[in-house]
């Protein structure tokens, strides 16, 4: 076979060293290095003069304020962040492996499991990649359903974020108690809609795998109605709270070139002030049909971040209000497309969206057969992790953490 | 005792009782689980522990980020061969009598990652787990399910006698090794005393 062969090949030529970097081209000059687009923040003086050492401190895998098993080994002096580094990999499960191993179908049900909060999002992505990959049309009605469970999830997604967030800056509880009250309200429709509160698996390449159930539809309206006042009343509670304020604004200032060299996205690249949204930019799906605002950020602190949230939240109950208001009878699943024995055809296709998290991506090679030659994810929290190190230099450590629950992480998506 | 005499005499506003049953029932209320989230299960675990399963009704609202201040360890998500160590680790940094419940489909044995291979197949390998929960994820209610399994084992754990419990046996281990990384996979690759592959029927 032909991905035999090639990794045949692979492993010999690694063997044997036959492959080798290319040799720099030793007449041209090699460009010089831009100055850094951001400062560091300057040492706090008065410990110049001060006898101490810097000490190395690892925070994790253990530890309740690193969003489940991620490690943070730090260099502090004094309580100041020195340098940090993330180390990854204590729940790397496989999954492109996994997903290359099984059929393009069975590779669903793991995409629930990347960012366990949002999986209807990342099944949206996996079918848009294969759909571009095979050439399949959605219907209207499914076009519609996705919309509505995507923005659900975006919504679920953002208030327990602000409510995790808020745990680290210490309100124990009961942000994280308003933050869930919601989200049962939601994991209800889900379950109602798909069988399952957390893993739907909702989404097949064409369509959807189900149609509304009776009465789904009243009730999702029902909920988005009560949506604004749950967010008024969280606004009340936090947004010009004295300590989130003294907490939060100035701290983990992300410049917006910095962000964009970096790769950043999602809110927390529209929080440092750049007009990116991938609804807006691709117009993929039916997203050009409704009527919705990006918010932007000016500062790219962990307040924006957080303001970002709220904001984006907002935009999508008006985005929920315009698609149930729309929702067109039909079929909810090309009747062309084969849920078994499904090839699609040799060739290669990127498909993307904007996740709650950023831009997610899934890169799939075809050959032709029953399962992908090659099957990437691009995780958005991966991403932005990668300026957590910049985001906390000169910061101190009790503002790494607040930094870190500012960028939204999932482990499951950052290690796969 | 006799329970014909204790319910006659609980007829008369008696109430009768075992040192070991008192203790049991006290300790069995309040556990206190380990603030330890490893996956998706986490999620579920939290919502547990929120306003509307409310897991504070059975006496375990409070999660304990220390192992030192915790009794149960909720095992909730996938074990990756990085992670077991330290999963292992921090049972024994837990004192005694401490328990273990393997939530979800991935702890109790590697679930739908089973053919990763950086998955550990179930964390019965090391640990001694008491109560198992399958799903993907669990729903909030299971665990609680589980919860009150637990106690009720608890409840019924005999202190002295041939067969004692887990933490009042002197010849129980107090410590279980802790698995490291070998040139292939964890060594070694299973606790022998606490796991062992069931028999493969062969035919005859």
């Amino acid at each position: 076979m032909k991905r035999e062969a090639d990794e045949q090949g692979l492993i010999g030529a690694l063997s044997t060293g036959d492959i080798s970097p290319d040799q720099p081209a030793w007449h041209i000059a090699s460009p010089q290095p831009l100055p850094a687009p951001y400062e560091l923040k300057p040492m706090p003086s008065g410990t110049a003069g001060l006898e101490g050492e810097v000490i190395e401190v690892s925070i994790g895998p253990h530890h309740p304020s690193t969003h489940g098993v991620f490690r943070m080994d730090v260099v502090l002096d004094g309580e100041r962040v020195l340098r940090l580094k993330p180390v990854f990999g204590y729940l790397h499960r496989n999954h492109e492996k996994l997903g290359e191993q099984g059929t393009y179908l069975s590779a669903m049900p793991f995409t629930d499991r990347l960012d366990y909060f949002c999986s209807l999002t990342n099944n949206w992505a996996y079918a848009l990649a294969v759909e571009k990959l095979a050439g399949l049309n959605v219907p209207e009605r499914a076009q519609y359903l996705r919309v509505i469970t995507a923005e659900l999830t975006r919504v679920l997604n953002h208030a327990c974020m602000i409510g995790f967030l808020l745990q680290e800056l210490g309100a124990m509880g009961t942000p994280l108690m308003y933050a869930f009250r919601e989200r049962e309200k939601i994991l209800d429709l889900f379950e109602a809609l798909t069988g399952s509160r957390m893993m739907c698996n909702y989404l097949r390449f064409g369509g959807c795998r189900c149609d509304l159930p009776p009465g789904w539809a009243e009730q999702c309206t029902r909920v988005v109605e009560g949506l604004p006042r749950f967010f008024d009343e969280f606004e009340r509670l936090l947004a010009t709270n004295e300590i989130i304020m003294a907490r939060t604004q100035g701290i983990g200032v992300l410049p917006a070139d910095l962000a964009i060299s970096a790769g950043v996205s999602g809110p927390g690249l529209r929080a440092s002030g750049v007009n990116y949204d991938v609804r807006k930019v691709d117009g993929y799906g039916i997203y050009p049909r409704f009527e919705f605002g990006v918010p932007l950020g000016e500062h790219g602190d962990v307040y924006d971040r957080y303001m970002m949230r709220m904001l984006e939240m907002r935009e999508s109950v008006k985005i929920l209000q315009q698609a149930l208001r729309d929702l067109p009878t039909g079929p909810v699943i090309d009747p062309k497309a084969k849920l078994r024995n499904f090839r699609p055809p040799a060739g290669e296709a990127y498909g993307r969206l904007e996740a709650p998290k950023g831009e997610l991506g899934f890169y799939l090679i075809s050959d032709g057969g029953p399962s992908p030659y090659r099957y990437r994810i691009r995780p958005p929290s991966f991403i932005n992790l990668t300026v957590l190190e910049d985001m906390c230099i000169g910061h101190t450590l009790m503002d790494a953490v607040a930094i870190l629950g500012s960028v939204d992480i999932v482990m499951g998506e950052v290690d796969r | 005792m006799d329970e014909g005499l204790r319910s006659e005499l609980s007829k008369q506003g008696v109430f009768t009782t075992t040192l070991q049953e008192l203790y049991n029932w006290g300790r069995s209320n309040s556990v206190w689980p380990l603030n330890f989230g490893l996956a998706c299960c986490a999620i579920e675990m939290i919502a547990a522990s929120m306003a509307r399963f409310d897991i504070s009704r059975f006496g375990s609202e409070v999660f304990r980020p220390s192992p030192r201040q915790a009794d149960l360890m909720i095992v909730a998500g996938t074990v990756t061969k990085k992670m077991a160590p330290l999963v292992v680790r921090l049972y024994n940094q837990m004192p005694a009598p401490k328990y273990v419940i393997a939530m979800g489909a991935c702890a109790i044995s590697g679930g739908p990652f089973k053919q990763g291979y950086n998955v550990l197949k179930g964390i019965d390998r090391y640990l001694p787990v008491d109560v198992h929960i399958p799903g993907c994820p669990p729903r909030p209610e299971a665990l609680l399910h589980a919860l009150i399994t637990l106690q009720e084992k608890m409840r019924g754990e005999p202190l002295a006698g041939p067969a004692p419990a887990r933490h009042a046996d002197p010849a129980a281990p107090g410590e279980y090794p802790v698995p490291a990384y070998g040139p292939y996979d964890l060594t070694p690759a299973k606790n022998e005393e606490l796991w062992r592959p069931a028999p493969l029927p062969r035919g005859e």
